[in-house]
């Protein structure tokens, strides 16, 4: 392994020599602007770029980061001329649906069979391909948790429990990708007319149903509500800023997304793209994404940010991501009926 | 050309006459163009698909039944009007008490406090949410005013919408009672009528255009605004949320579009209701009258004076939070001060270019929207125009204010990034932002102008005319001059909602022209709410600053002026 890494690196190493010697030779063809399609968080952007431009020196990125609801939008309403030229990266979910209104070109980047099995797409050529793996994970606020005798919860199920009743928000399953994981992953954990007892208790306790799923760990670190439903992305961040916060994976697993890569259809320069999807799959990329996720695509790397979840891989659900997009309408329209028109949150 | 022909032939047939209206109906039309480049095309690119299924067939009206036996919808139409009237009743008379005191007693320091009021609109709406969040929230210093009751909810939103609409109704009432003729109270004196009288008979109705276009305003933004709710809204359902949870949550374009058309159903209905008033308001500058000088009344000013630092000591309240909030290190469990948030760097790769962006971008709204919206008011309001294109201009003008920002901007998506479209190259360029942020702001910048050019006297025109003075002398001479202090209001008010602009540029946006209020959204969003009250102040300083050139400006230009306001004084 050692062996292999420093093979690369010494590749690299040869690669920029080579670059920075035909660096005026290269100056004639104009260089390749990317523009990227992201929900990546925006702290990573540049560190991201800086690691794919050691590689490939001659193309360059512009980043349109949004919300995957924002960016997924965007790239429906551009479909007759479309601008992304890569996507870097969004939920799998989002991908996936984008592939089924037929805004997405199968690529599979060369050596992406190396990566873990869940960050590979089943299908013969890949529609997407994962970067990292995020977690559904409560933020407990453990100040206010004693102030409230708030007991902490280790099973999903202990979330019905009346005690929590106002203390709980979590992101609307019908505005964000993160909540309506938490929906078919309780669906898909303990069936669905068990789940669907499990919400209706659940949203007894509930105080808000939020838009973003960074919304309720942000609400969990500074009080506002003691218990936020949210992901391992937002809790590290929050918990390393100093919130007196935990950030519990129940026993019983949970629900994660992958953060994918995709060629869209339409790209004006798909050849500079796939050289960026190659690069993504390599082992040096996903030491760059470890830097910033705990869970990255390829295998054997453990490096995470201060305060991530130590082998988030163990803790993830096993459930079908297919089944999960397949019955995604149905599933939304029937939570709106039941529970979107509550008109007041309740008093604590 | 036939119509313009038809008006010139009811004026004096001289040859000038007939150039200069065919010249002004010729404004009209070029002006009409322009305004459905920016407004009505990108608007039907996107509220056509109310009437479309997801494949793009014409379905009818079903996408509307659907929405109609959807109870979860259908209780957010509810929540949305209940809101915005609460909005507008409490919003109207407050604006109304300070517009009064600014202009009809001798308080001290008006110049102050009218600075004061129009702070909400200097920085984005996300503020107040912010800051009332933490006051009243579970955490908040002042939770226990609002006895058990959740800010996250109806009570949060309408708190933070009366905060944001306020600026609108003093702008719009002070326009209106700023301009009054003195000679009507001097009567009024002389015969001893009562104090309420003069009140209810000469000062509500020369201001009854002013009061229905503030009700408008504030009815038709409190409903449309998303800002504020999707921060403080908990799960309040309004149908501004119900438009991204649409779009944004479930990509349904179809159902947006509906709630985009039934958002527009209030401003059709005032569009009617203002016509009618129209009709019977006369002009309350004539040509000989005397501008209305208040007159030192000590108890009356006190009471005046008492009520508007109520309001200006919440104004600055809630703003002072927001200020305290960049600077904790982790509120609310680690209150000493940091500098971090201010850090931009750290939080938003962009760092700075944006905010030079929002500058460029919000001088340019600024510049060209101005010239548009005056010039527009000017031709609905002075012109000999036909009635046919000064009904279509004026209601093309108060479209904007009724389209939530996040149906105009997809509407440009879909109009100008449309391969058949010869106007696509500007997409993903600084002017389609320029062009989203005028018509986004298009309608209160209108109905200021024509609320200032209504009582200026149809008889300058109409005596220049006969002096055979051409109408761009007059314009030039006469109208521009006494509106200068209102056409530097529009500029002011057009750069600062640019500078703010959310909801509406951010389908448009290029990586290259991103925005300081795209940035601010992006870190409250990734949860660093420090650093987004630190760059929403950075917002707020620059729009405080331009605001201050213009009230330096006014003061320079003002003597100058001004001064046939005050015939002693010359």
């Amino acid at each position: 392994m050692i062996d292999k890494t420093a093979k690369r690196s010494g590749g690299a190493v040869l690669a920029l020599a080579l670059v920075l010697l035909a660096g005026p030779a290269m100056a004639q063809s104009p260089p390749v602007t990317l523009v990227a399609y992201t929900s990546l968080q925006k702290e990573v952007l540049a560190p991201y770029e800086a690691a794919f431009r050691k590689v490939h020196p001659e193309i360059q990125i512009t980043w349109v980061r949004d919300a995957g609801g924002v960016i997924h939008a965007r790239l429906l309403a551009e479909r007759a001329n479309p601008r992304a030229d890569i996507i870097f990266s969004l939920p799998v979910t989002d991908i996936v649906g984008l592939y089924k209104e037929g805004l997405i070109e199968p690529y599979a980047p060369k050596d992406f069979e190396k990566l873990k099995p869940r960050f590979r797409d089943s299908r013969a050529v890949p529609v997407w391909t994962g970067l990292e793996m995020y977690l559904n994970v409560i933020c407990f606020n453990t100040v206010e948790a004693q102030k409230r005798n708030l007991p902490r919860p280790t099973r999903w199920a202990d979330l019905a429990n009346p005690v929590y009743r106002g203390q709980i928000t979590m992101p609307s399953p019908a505005m964000s990708n993160t909540g309506y994981g938490y929906i078919h992953g309780w669906m898909q954990a303990m069936g669905e007319s068990a789940a669907w007892d499990f919400l209706d208790k659940l949203d007894q306790n509930v105080a808000v149903y939020t838009s973003s799923s960074a919304t309720p760990c942000k609400y969990a670190s500074t009080g506002e509500y003691a218990i936020g439903l949210s992901t391992d992305l937002t809790g590290p961040m929050m918990k390393t800023r100093g919130a007196p916060i935990d950030l519990i994976v129940p026993t019983d697993k949970t629900a994660w997304d992958i953060e994918a890569i995709a060629l869209p259809k339409g790209s004006r320069h798909p050849e500079a793209a796939k050289l960026m999807l190659d690069w993504a799959v390599t082992r040096e990329a996903s030491q760059t994404f470890n830097k910033y996720y705990g869970i990255v695509g390829f295998p054997g790397l453990n490096n995470g940010p201060p305060n991530s979840i130590p082998d988030g891989d163990a803790l993830a659900a096993d459930y079908s991501v297919e089944w999960s997009i397949d019955n995604r309408d149905r599933l939304i329209a029937e939570w709106f009926k039941r529970y979107n028109a509550k008109s007041e949150p309740k008093a604590n | 050309m036939a119509m313009a022909q038809d008006v010139v032939a009811r004026e004096p047939a001289r040859p000038v006459v007939r150039t200069e209206n065919v010249l002004r109906t010729g404004a009209c039309v070029v002006l009409l163009a322009i305004l459905a480049v920016l407004i009505v095309m990108p608007l039907y690119a996107l509220l056509s698909q109310s009437l479309e299924d997801a494949d793009k067939h014409f379905i009818g009206l079903g996408n509307f039944v659907r929405y109609a036996n959807n109870p979860g919808l259908v209780q957010s139409v509810y929540n949305s009007l209940f809101v915005s009237i609460a909005v507008t009743a409490i919003t109207v008379p407050l604006a109304f008490g300070y517009a009064y005191a600014l202009t009809r007693s001798c308080m001290p320091a008006k110049t102050i406090f009218k600075g004061i009021a129009l702070l909400p609109i200097l920085a984005p709406s996300l503020l107040p949410a912010i800051s009332l969040t933490y006051m009243f929230g579970n955490q908040g210093f002042m939770r226990g005013l609002l006895a058990g009751h959740s800010i996250h909810g109806p009570i949060g939103i309408i708190m933070a919408q009366v905060f944001h609409c306020f600026p609108f109704g003093v702008l719009i009432i002070g326009t209106a009672l700023g301009i009054s003729d003195g000679r009507l109270y001097e009567v009024a004196q002389t015969f001893s009528t009562p104090k309420w009288r003069v009140f209810w008979t000469i000062t509500l109705p020369a201001v009854r255009y002013g009061l229905i276009s503030a009700c408008f305003v504030t009815f038709t933004t409190a409903i449309v605004d998303f800002g504020v709710a999707k921060v403080i809204g908990g799960s309040y359902n309004v149908l501004a949320i119900e438009i991204f949870k649409q779009i944004i949550g479930q990509q349904n374009f179809q159902m947006g579009a509906v709630i985009g058309v039934l958002l527009l159903l209030p401003a059709l209905l005032t569009f009617f209701i203002e016509r009618y008033v129209n009709k019977r308001q006369m002009s309350q500058l004539t040509a000989r009258a005397v501008l209305y000088q208040p007159k030192p009344n000590r108890l009356f000013d006190l009471a005046m004076f008492g009520f508007v630092v109520v309001i200006a000591f919440c104004i600055l309240g809630v703003n002072a939070v927001a200020v305290f909030a960049s600077f904790f290190k982790l509120w609310p469990y680690d209150l000493s001060f940091s500098l971090d948030s201010y850090d931009f760097a750290a939080f938003d790769p962009g760092g700075w270019s944006s905010y030079w962006n929002s500058i460029v971008m919000a001088s340019a709204a600024a510049l060209f929207g101005t010239v548009l919206t005056f010039g527009g008011a000017y031709l609905v309001e002075k012109s000999p125009i036909p009635t046919l294109l000064r009904s279509l201009l004026h209601i093309l003008a108060m479209i904007p204010i009724a389209v939530p920002g996040i149906v105009l901007g997809l509407g440009y998506v879909f109009f100008f990034n449309d391969p058949e479209n010869p106007l696509g190259f500007l997409y993903y360029t600084m002017t389609i932002l320029v062009m989203c942020s005028i018509a986004h702001y298009y309608t209160i910048p209108h109905l200021t102008a024509l609320t200032a050019l209504k009582q200026v006297d149809k008889e300058f025109e109409a005596v220049s005319q006969s002096l055979g003075v051409p109408f761009w002398v007059t314009l030039r001479r006469v109208t521009i001059p006494i509106s200068l202090p209102v056409i530097l209001d529009v500029a002011t008010y057009i750069f600062v909602n640019a500078m703010t602009t959310v909801a509406a540029v951010i389908f448009i946006y290029s990586p290259q022209n991103k925005l300081a209020s795209i940035a601010v959204i992006a870190m409250e969003d990734t949860g660093d709410t420090g650093a987004a009250c630190a760059m929403a102040m950075m917002i707020l300083y620059t729009s405080v600053a331009v605001k201050l050139v213009q009230i330096a400006l006014s003061k320079l230009l003002f003597p100058k002026l001004q001064l046939w306001r005050h015939p002693d004084a010359s």
